[in-house]
């Protein structure tokens, strides 16, 4: 067994074995590969993101979007430090990522049983998908609002009034109908985070308004001229995976 | 009916840090090898690179490298009381996929374990007495000592470039180092990461308490270098997009990085990516593997003969192929038989979350392993007389990320999650947060294991592994001992707000911890307490051998993937020397 060599025929068989296949598999963008005696290389071959599509509102309702929107106004709100999460596109980008693999649950594990009730160590056991989330809770704050601020959804209370209602859904108070009010408190308030702060190029953080908040200067990658005074201030602007404003005058 | 391919000296399962290891060292060794990789093909240039690496989102946020549970997921119960649930979405723990495995998203700690923790069993008997320990704690030594790994653990970090400061060359304390570690034959091929304010800090402070710091061993880069299979690695820009990302420099360990770039070019080397192994093939008698059967992307099933099988997926799905595969037997937490899926272990965290006031710690720059360590409460390296625990941490304060979600949840305790409080102070936690932070070791326990769920499945209908699994008291005692430590540090180091946290009661999936899953197919020199022997050999089927943390008997105050190398490396050795010229048992049970 030991120390003899490898017959190139074998791999040669291996390969069209392989590539028959392959053959039969269709256009899916994953597909087995045979790989052997190279490193495999091609021309454009970079998995690059997939930026936010340009446009009006893809997964909410109208409505939805509005409500939406008058909830991340108040989880960030404006003022002498930055615009509100509604202004950096925290609404926009939220919209995208529930249209998209995230919403849909696609990495997530799907199979029943659904179990429920169970205790929280042990994650969420919820058969609905973010996207599903969304629309089912959105529909009971609405009618939460409805029947406690005399007829109105969230999106025409007062900003206090809006505090008013998120501070109670923190707790989970309210009681949301398919989806509690405190579980989605939690998806809503990560969800404004990460639009606040990711990479613009998901709809969010618009002019790195986020990172411009805390002071990251984002996709800059070598600190190495840097390191040895690391607690200077760091003056150069943040840059973006798409560059920056300055680079870009029609945006 | 699974289509045959023609026969290989060896197949590998998996082909991340073990895997590729292995290949090189025997394919060197002239065998043909094969390794079959249900994750994709992954690269620098195509899927690392620096103008598409540092996006939290994509990365360190929705895990665009990680294996994805709609493709597997394990399911957890605390006892065997109750019935298991399925991960639906990782927190805990984050396991890898692809070529390169979890080597190509880790932060870069690059640790040996302690001379004691390799004999553990013996060291707390012969020390403390059998009867200090608590009754269903099952720790083993394991087979091997730290000499037997010493030039090993040499070899993985002379071929992955680790940065580091000796402690102990051949014996002689060196400063500066850890003087706790066991005695190395040389120096690391690479001098320490420079600090930042932090670690600084926390160096000179823990120093002046007495403690003896020391910068933590690192596979990021600080000088370009060349390792010894050719291969040349660029110095690391800390850019802060290690653990969770790929490294788009060439600077942070990985098979990528180290190991692919000769081994792809071999002609006795191939791969075969997105391709999922279902089982190990075994003969007849039961006692031998004939290879092992695995699904494409087109959903066809593929034999692949082959002399040698080399488990290298992650260690969790080791000990799943085993069982899925019938080889050895399965434990039983009641009768205390069978061997595999027995002594599943896992990390455990006591630390102080610290915010300073007035600082600007820039904390963007940094990188995965850049950190100053004390070693003075690991292990058995301090009195455990007294103190109703057994067990330790490595005590670590770290830079490695600036990253602007996960730190837009550091704030002051009891000081709001949202809204403008929230806004008028997360800038300044940006710039003044950090943390004591303890690696902690757990042992093993009789009621703590593996096994195949009844109910889940996956996308094969296969069984997913369920873990019982829960804290114990010792865990809880040694990790609330290590919080207090590393807030008195803290306090020294000036921190305004000092908080200690330690395991809760109940083991939770939710929040992330750590990925250093261990055990289940243990190594040891008695085939009725142990899976494999001292040379990773399934006692049960000599050509299977079955490499990864799923080896360790317990966990150590430390992360595994340098003893991981190191085992890697130490099975290559005792293949090429030993089992190639006499298949068979190397230790007769």
């Amino acid at each position: 067994m030991a120390g003899h060599k490898t017959d190139p025929m074998i791999s040669r068989r291996a390969l069209l074995a392989s590539t028959a296949a392959a053959a039969l598999v269709g256009s899916t963008q994953a597909k087995a590969r045979f790989l052997s005696g190279e490193v495999p290389w091609a021309p454009g071959a970079a998995t690059p993101p997939e930026p936010a599509l340009p446009g009006g509102w893809i997964y909410f309702t109208p409505d939805e979007a509005r409500a939406v929107e008058a909830i991340v106004e108040r989880l960030i709100p404006a003022d002498e430090l930055s615009p509100s999460g509604k202004d950096a596109g925290c609404a926009v980008f939220i919209d995208r990522q529930l249209a998209g693999p995230y919403g849909g649950a696609e990495r997530l594990y799907m199979k029943p049983p659904f179990v429920a009730g169970t205790a929280p160590e042990f994650g969420p056991q919820s058969p609905l998908s973010p996207a599903q989330q969304y629309r089912v809770a959105l529909k009971s704050l609405d009618a939460y609002c409805r029947s406690n601020f005399g007829g109105k959804g969230f999106a025409e209370l007062a900003p206090e009034e809006r505090d008013k209602v998120l501070a109670a859904m923190e707790k989970g108070e309210p009681k949301f109908d398919g989806f509690g009010s405190r579980p989605f408190f939690n998806l809503v308030l990560q969800n404004t985070m990460e639009g606040f702060f990711a990479d613009p190029i998901y709809g969010g953080n618009r002019d790195m308004v986020g990172w411009k908040l805390i002071g990251f200067p984002g996709a800059r990658y070598d600190y190495r001229d840097f390191i040895d005074h690391v607690t200077e201030p760091y003056t150069l602007p943040p840059v973006s995976l798409q560059g920056r404003a300055g680079w870009n005058p029609g945006r | 009916m699974a289509r045959k391919l023609p026969k290989k000296d060896v197949v590998i399962i998996g082909l991340g840090w073990t895997g590729s290891l292995l290949a090189h060292e025997l394919t060197d060794a002239g065998l043909d090898v094969v390794a079959i990789e249900r994750g994709p093909w992954r690269d620098t240039s195509t899927d690392f690179s620096p103008t598409q690496d540092p996006d939290e989102l994509r990365y360190g946020i929705r895990l665009d490298l990680f294996l994805r549970p709609a493709q597997e997921t394990f399911t957890l119960r605390h006892n065997t009381g109750q019935n298991a649930l399925p991960i639906r979405w990782p927190g805990a723990f984050i396991v890898g996929n692809g070529v390169g495995g979890a080597g190509v998203h880790w932060n870069g700690h690059t640790w040996r374990f302690l001379e004691s923790d390799f004999t553990l069993k013996t060291r707390l008997t012969e020390r403390y007495g059998a009867a200090a320990m608590p009754a269903d704690m099952q720790v083993e030594d394991w087979g091997v000592t730290y000499s037997d790994l010493e030039p090993f653990y040499d070899k993985f970090e002379y071929i992955s470039g680790t940065s580091g400061r000796a402690g102990n060359i051949k014996g002689q304390i060196q400063p500066g180092g850890n003087p706790f570690e066991g005695p190395r034959s040389r120096g690391y091929p690479l001098p320490p990461l420079k600090d930042t304010a932090p670690t600084a800090l926390f160096a000179k402070t823990a120093n002046e308490m007495g403690y003896h710091a020391f910068p933590r061993p690192a596979g990021n880069a600080s000088e370009a270098y060349v390792n010894p299979l050719g291969i040349a690695m660029g110095p690391c820009t800390y850019c802060g997009f290690c653990e969770r990302f790929g490294c788009g420099n060439y600077s942070k360990a990985s098979p990528q990085a180290n190991v692919l770039p000769v081994l792809m070019r071999k002609s006795n080397f191939s791969v075969r990516t997105e391709s999922e192994v279902l089982h190990i093939n075994k003969d007849a008698s039961g006692k031998r593997a004939t290879g092992v059967t695995f699904v494409d992307t087109s959903g066809e099933e593929w034999e692949q003969p082959a002399d040698i099988v080399l488990v290298c997926a992650y260690g969790l799905h080791n000990v799943r192929m085993m069982l899925l595969s019938g080889i050895g037997t399965p434990y039983d937490p009641q009768s205390g038989e069978g061997t595999v899926g027995r002594n599943y272990a896992y990390q455990s965290a006591g630390a102080a979350g610290l915010l300073f006031e007035g600082k600007r710690f820039n904390p963007f720059v940094g990188t995965g392993s850049l950190g100053q360590c004390i070693d003075d409460f690991n292990g058995d390296n301090f009195d455990h007389a007294g103190l109703g625990f057994f067990g330790g941490a490595s005590i670590t304060t770290s830079n490695y990320h600036g990253r602007p979600i996960a730190s837009s949840a550091n704030r002051a305790p009891g000081t709001p999650a949202w809204g403008a409080a929230w806004k008028k102070q997360v800038s300044s936690t940006y710039q003044n947060a950090s943390a004591v932070a303890g690696q902690g070791s757990v042992y093993s326990y009789r009621d703590k294991y593996l096994d195949l769920d009844p109910v889940y499945k996956d996308r094969y209908g296969r069984p997913l592994l369920r873990m019982t699994f829960d804290w114990h008291d010792n865990e809880k005692k040694m990790t609330r001992y290590i919080a207090q430590k590393c807030a008195e540090i803290g306090k020294a180091m000036g921190a305004k707000h000092v908080t200690p946290r330690s395991i809760p009661e109940h083991f939770n999936v939710v929040p992330y911890q750590s990925t250093h899953n261990t055990g289940g197919a243990i190594m040891g020199d008695n085939p009725k307490r142990s899976a494999v022997n001292r040379y990773l050999q399934s006692w049960d089927v000599h050509n299977v051998f079955v490499v990864g943390a799923s080896a360790f008997p317990q966990n150590a105050g430390y992360n595994p993937t340098g003893t991981v190398g190191a085992l890697a490396l130490w099975a290559a050795e005792a293949i090429r020397t030993q089992y190639l010229k006499n298949p068979g048992p190397l230790v007769q049970a």
